[in-house]
């Protein structure tokens, strides 16, 4: 279903991608795992098609369609969303409003609808659901909101930036579930991750490398790779911290 | 009376009601026996009713009306009172006087709604004392509703004490329809234990101006106050904002918080003052003026909303 043909683009002059290749499958839980600075974000962004992050080549095939060219909101109504690393504050607008954008289909009970997305996030919605998005919330009271809003746009592929940091240990399991709750309703799954749990959980991973895909495959062994010999490359920043 | 000025009488009420609907008022509490209101078109009051503790006296004049109103000693009103202020016709002059005194240990919500649905050209000037007695509290929301034109040039000016232990909260709103030109104007003192907030939403398109001045004295010690406005600007909209905080007791503690929008070629200025003369005061503020966040509007996008409708959210969002 989505498909990535050799995606180059640079940032200030800057080469942060540098020849993408991916493909993910229908249904398909799929995890892009690298080191700090590897270009994963920057990945996600230039999926979901954000200001800034046109690639100078490359194609990005969405069911066969080339989505290169299109707007986000274009790519928004195929079925993509991005829950990004940092969720943006909305000051004023209600946890209500903000999950309400999200539902695409105007004759569902709304309410019923934030509500059951809420509870998957694991939020109460009579707490949380007239509190402000921008306000007081916790960073991962916040993300998952973020994760709420996903599930209410019932997707068709999901990029996840690291929708596992700022949450503790203990919920961690309740992320793959949610992963898996939106393989359940029929979406792809991109999710950015530097947690093995997560990455282990899903169908397929790769592993990212100085702005392109190094490896594609089994996420046990992909994770393993990424421990045995990307790890003792000295080429890594995070290497010298992981090492010690 | 006769039949004819009844008929004529009626005729204001009915345009004046449709008029405070338009500006989001609740016409129900207009006609209520428990509820305090005082209805002006024009300088003509066309209704008035007061409740238990509440004094309302009105004096027409020429191009306007006088008001007094008063909230007797220790009464806690339950109901808000209501106030609305419109000129139906397209063009006009409205002058209104208002001294309003809180007795002390009295509490009273008052929402007022002034409204110029039609307006071409219509001057509408407030000039407000307000006394808050020691421990007593007024809550005033004023909304207004300028309609679609423009042409409106309304100036709000202010005074208001706050005396020991009393509390203000004010909240402005003129985010439906046009601004047209407006230059608001408001000026509190407050003394020992008093609280102090002041609310400013202004949402302002085409060629509308704004000019919103805030100024809070913090004279008495442990005194409170914040001053947060939001404005949004379109098109060639402009706005010039002053907030100034002066802490001259001890303990007094104050913030501005200004936060504006600008899109298109809107122009918009603010100006933070912050004054302190006793070492143990202490004044902050913030003052952030910019594009709508870039990430915010791009997260709405990827939820399926086109860029316009996701600035839209995101600038009511703020103003709401
Ligand atoms: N505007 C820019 N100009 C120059 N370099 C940039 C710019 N934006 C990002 N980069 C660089 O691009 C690289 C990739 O960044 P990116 O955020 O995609 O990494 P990441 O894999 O998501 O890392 P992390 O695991 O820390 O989130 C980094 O080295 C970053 O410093
Ligand atoms: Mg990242």
């Amino acid at each position: 279903m989505l498909c990535l043909k050799n995606l180059i683009l640079s940032r200030d002059g800057k080469k942060i991608l540098t020849g993408v290749n991916l493909e993910v499958g229908d249904g398909e839980i799929h995890s892009i795992i690298g080191s700090n600075g590897a270009g994963k974000s920057t990945l996600a962004y230039t999926l979901m098609g954000l200001q800034g992050y046109e690639p100078e080549e490359g194609k990005i095939f969405f069911n066969g369609e080339d989505l290169t060219s299109l707007s986000i909101t274009e790519r928004a109504k195929r079925g993509i969303t991005l829950a990004w690393q940092e969720p943006a504050r909305f000051e004023g607008l209600t946890v209500r409003d903000y999950l309400a954008i999200g539902v695409q289909d105007p004759d569902k009970n709304l309410e019923k609808e934030i509500w059951g997305a809420l509870e998957q996030v694991d939020l109460k919605p009579e707490k949380y659901i007239d509190r402000e998005v921008g306000e007081a919330l916790s960073g991962g009271e916040r993300k998952r909101i973020e994760l709420a809003s996903i599930l209410t746009m019932k997707p068709k592929l999901a990029i996840l930036d690291e929708p596992d940091s700022g949450i503790d240990v203990v919920s961690l399991k309740e992320i793959v579930t949610l992963i898996q709750a939106l393989k359940e309703n029929g979406a792809s799954v991109l999710v950015i991750t530097h947690r093995k749990e997560i990455a282990e959980a899903s169908d397929r991973a790769s592993l990212m490398c100085e702005g392109a895909v190094l490896r594609s495959g089994n996420p046990k062994e992909i994770s393993q790779f990424f421990i045995n010999r990307c790890i003792p490359c000295d080429n890594r920043l995070y290497s010298l911290e992981d090492r010690s | 009376m006769t039949v004819k000025t009844l008929k004529v009488l009626s005729e204001d009420l009915k345009n004046i009601d449709s008029a405070y609907a338009a500006a989001g008022g609740n016409t129900a509490a207009l006609h209520d026996h428990e509820v305090s209101s005082l209805v002006i078109s024009g300088s003509k009051v066309l209704s008035a009713n007061q409740t238990e503790g509440v004094v309302l006296e009105k004096e027409e004049q020429e191009n306007g009306v006088n008001i007094k109103l008063t909230i007797k000693k220790g009464y806690k009103i339950p109901n808000p009172v209501h106030l609305c202020f419109g000129v139906v016709p397209e063009d006009g002059l409205q002058q209104i006087n208002m001294d309003f005194v809180a007795e002390e240990a009295s509490s009273v919500e008052l929402i007022a709604h002034c409204t110029f649905p039609n307006a071409v050209k219509v001057i509408h000037k407030m000039e407000a004392k307000m006394h808050i007695g020691k421990n007593a509290s007024l809550i005033y929301n004023e909304t207004h509703f300028h309609g679609s034109y423009g042409g409106v040039q309304v100036s709000p000016k202010s005074f208001i004490k706050v005396e020991e232990g009393g509390r203000y909260l004010s909240n402005f709103t003129l985010v439906e329809g046009r601004v047209g030109c407006l230059d608001f104007d408001y000026d509190v003192a407050a003394e020992k234990d008093a609280l102090c907030e002041m609310i400013t939403k202004v949402y302002g398109k085409a060629e509308d101006r704004i000019k919103i001045k805030e100024r809070i004295s913090l004279n008495g010690e442990n005194s409170r106050s914040v001053i947060k406005s939001r404005i949004a600007l379109t098109e060639k909209a402009s706005s010039e904002f002053i907030g100034i905080t002066e802490g001259h007791a001890p303990q007094a503690r104050g913030h501005v918080d200004c936060m504006e929008v600008i899109q298109d070629e809107a122009k918009a200025e603010a100006v933070p003052i912050v004054r302190v003369d006793n070492p143990l005061a202490k004044v902050t503020h913030e003052a952030a003026i910019g594009c709508v966040d870039k990430k915010e509007v791009e997260t709405l996008m990827a939820r399926g909303l086109e860029e316009d409708e996701a600035v839209d959210v995101i600038v009511k969002g703020m103003l709401a």
